[in-house]
Formats: structure tokens, sequence, C-alpha cells
């Protein structure tokens, strides 16, 4: 069976006919082509997938599409600035090298801003319990923390 | 994952009625097991009934006598609920250890004792509590709730409506944890009550379960030396590529007195 739906995402109303078994992750990614959300392990376990659902980091490889009806959703593409310059977290994780092949970093980012909204200024212990869903395996843990920690500071600015 | 037929429910009785409807209807609540099931065809339910916009299942309740979760109460909620926090500080603790911030964002404490893994979080503490769970026909206690591995006495068409959770004196939840998952390898719920003291283990048998001697000994005496020499045999344990049955018996004891010092320090 198929179904409707409708929810914000990234700031846009957007309706859509879904097939019930349709994951999130693959809504976004091949019918709206909003491919900066990575499907990584797509076991939830990895993070890669990761998103805000009104205003909270979830994995979206490990729900339907369906049951986002109604929520607004933020995705990788939808945190830069109207003028397209970078979020303040996506600018620290640059210039912090807090990625190194890239793979998890849309997932990190998103994370990074949920633990950021949640704790202001976190300290080193709950920058990595913050990120305890999301796996590098580059294995760039230290720098990404690093990048983190200015992320947040330049969030308050 | 196999085609299956999705329903949103708005209310319990409208949930009850599409449940009974369906050859082999599931209800989901936050999916952070059942969705993984189904992806790995583990589970292939001919109905989805989503109960996750029903309002009156979501929230937290606190009274002189204790705490009332909504089934639809997230673990991220729970955690960091003011409430939990100030009447049952161990629930909040054993909330916020559960999986990782994303999960704990999504998965609900309905959602978690309905499938009653054997290496759940939350079966400890209604065990160890002695909290009541409430559907759409009853309230069970959850001595009678949890009947086996991935089993409860939930009966087809019941859905939890809430769950209340006495409060009490001290209490404290020490969990092993896999490193990867965050399950319980064995975890350690312990409380000192108005009728005695509780103590229950999950990740190490087919379901959560009591230790009467431990019980026994925290009432006569609730501190850490009284569980110290007090060993759970090893016959019925879980065995596993984590951790041997025996190494389970051992880490019971551990957990158990790791708990009873930290319910004490408060």
């Amino acid at each position: 069976m198929s179904a409707r739906l409708s929810m914000t995402i990234n700031g846009k109303p957007v309706t859509a006919e879904v097939a019930s078994r349709t994951l999130l992750v693959d809504f976004l990614r091949d019918q709206l082509r909003l491919t900066g959300t990575h499907i990584g392990c797509d076991t939830a376990q990895c993070g890669a997938c990761t998103i805000h659902i009104d205003g909270r980091a979830v994995k979206c490889c490990n729900m339907l599409a369906l049951q986002a009806d109604g929520t607004t959703i933020t995705t990788i593409e939808g945190i830069s600035a109207a003028d397209g310059s970078m979020h303040p977290m996506q600018t620290a994780f640059r210039d912090h090298h807090g990625l190194q092949c890239g793979y998890c970093t849309p997932g990190m980012v998103m994370s990074a801003i949920d633990l950021v909204n949640n704790h202001p200024d976190p300290d080193d212990a709950e920058i990595r319990d913050g990120l305890d869903g999301n796996l590098c395996r580059c294995t760039g843990y230290h720098n990404i923390v690093k990048a983190v920690h200015a992320g947040a500071a330049a969030m308050k600015k | 994952m196999y085609e299956f037929n999705y329903q949103k429910a708005t209310n319990v009785d409208d949930a009850a009625n599409k449940l009974g409807a369906g050859a082999d209807a599931r209800v989901l609540a936050g999916g952070q097991t059942l969705i993984a099931a189904m992806k790995l065809r583990l589970a292939a339910p001919s109905d989805i009934i989503d109960i996750r916009g029903i309002a009156e299942l979501r929230g937290i309740k606190s009274g002189n006598d204790g705490l009332i979760i909504g089934a639809m109460t997230t673990h991220a909620e729970v955690a960091s609920s003011a409430d939990v926090r100030k009447n049952i500080p161990a629930l909040a603790v054993l909330a916020r250890s559960i999986g990782d911030p994303m999960v704990r964002n999504m998965g609900t404490i309905g959602g978690s004792i309905a499938n009653n893994d054997p290496a759940a979080d939350y079966p400890a503490a209604m065990i160890g509590l002695g909290a009541t769970v409430k559907t759409n026909q009853r309230s069970i206690a959850a001595d009678d709730f949890f009947t086996g591995m991935f089993m409860t006495s939930l009966e087809p068409g019941e859905i939890i409506e809430s769950v209340s959770f006495p409060k009490p004196k001290r209490a404290a939840y020490m969990k092993f944890s896999n490193p990867a998952s965050r399950y319980a390898i064995v975890g350690v719920f312990v409380a000192e009550t108005g009728s005695g003291a509780r103590v229950a283990v999950t990740g190490a048998g087919a379901s959560v379960f009591r230790v009467a001697e431990m019980e026994t000994a925290l009432a006569a005496k609730f501190s850490a030396d009284s569980v110290t020499g007090i060993s759970v045999a090893s016959d019925d344990l879980n065995s596993d590529m984590h951790a041997s049955a025996e190494y389970r018996a051992h880490l019971i004891t551990v957990m158990a007195r790791r708990a009873v010092e930290a319910a004490l320090a408060g």
C-alpha cells in the first residue's frame, strides 16, 4: 500500500505519496534528492543518517517515512544560512579538521547541533557522550571533539 | 522489509480496533526495535498501527507517592524530566543509559516493556520498583507482566497506556553495558521501599528476575556488605559471545553491590 504524507523539510512544505515500507532516509535521498543525509550501516548504529525531527536528532534509516507525517524536519542541507554560508558547526568541523573521508560528517554535525542546543557549554565527556550514536571509521574523534567545542562557542555568537 | 498495511491511530480505542482487525497487526511505538526487526525480516506484520500521534499516551505526572509515565514518553523525556530526577533519580539515570541520544529521542517506555528484550533496561526498573502497567483493559503488576524472553502477559488487542512507579526510599541502577549496543550484559536495579527491598536483574537471564536472597539480606540491613557474599547460580543464565553464564553470575553480585552503594550515596 501507499499513503500520502505532508511535512515541512528545511523550511519548505512537502507533500508526497510513499509506499508504507519506504524508510525515511530513502524518501529523503531518492524521492527528494536530499543526498546529504547518508546511509552508513543501515542498522541504526552508525548515525550517518542523523537528521532533526521536530528539533531532536534521530536516525532516519530506522523509521518509516510515514512516521514523520506532520513533522518538521531539518537535514544537513537545511542548516546553512539563507545566503549559503555554512552553519557555525560546519565551519568548526572544517577549521579543526573534524573530518577525514567525510562520510560520517553530516550525521556528526546534526548530532553536535542537537547536543549544543541542549548543552550550550559541553565538556569533553558530554561531547563524547552526545556523539555516542555516531561512528567515524576514520577514527578522527579527537578533532571532532575539538570541532564541537569550537562550534558550541561559535553558536553562541 | 515486507509489505504491510500502515494505519495511524487517532486514540487508544481506535488503535485497539485497528489492532483487532488485522491478521497479524502490530503496534508501532518509537520503532527502535520493530523497524530494525522488520528490515531484517525477523518481523513481518500484516498491519502496522502507528500510535505516535496519540497525545494522551505521552507525558509524565508526579504525585506524592510516585510517577505515572505515559507509554509513548521517550527515554530522552524521562531522562531529562525534572519530576523524574526529583522523585526517582535512579529512573532518570537508567533512561539516560539506554542506547544512544538518537535512539533515546525515538524509543519509548511502552515500546521497551512490551518488547521485553532480555537485555533491556526498563524491565529492571519495573520489577525493582514494583511498578504497575495500565493498559486499555486492566492494571498489571510488573511481577506478573514479564513472562519470558520477549514475552509479556499482554493479550491480543491490549495496549499499554501508562506505567506507574511508586516512589522508593532510595534506589539505584548499575549496568555493565555492551560497549557497542549499550544493552545490559548485566544490569541490577535495587530499591529500598516501604515494604522491603527489591533486587531486579536484567541482561543475565531469559527475562528480568528478582534475587530473593539479596532482598532478604537487604531488608535486614540495607548495605553493600549484605549482598557481597550472595551469588546467583549460573545454570539458567545467558551465555554468548559477550559473556559466559559464569561471568554474568559474577557480575550480578558486583553490580548489586555497586547499586546498593550508589543508592546509599543518593
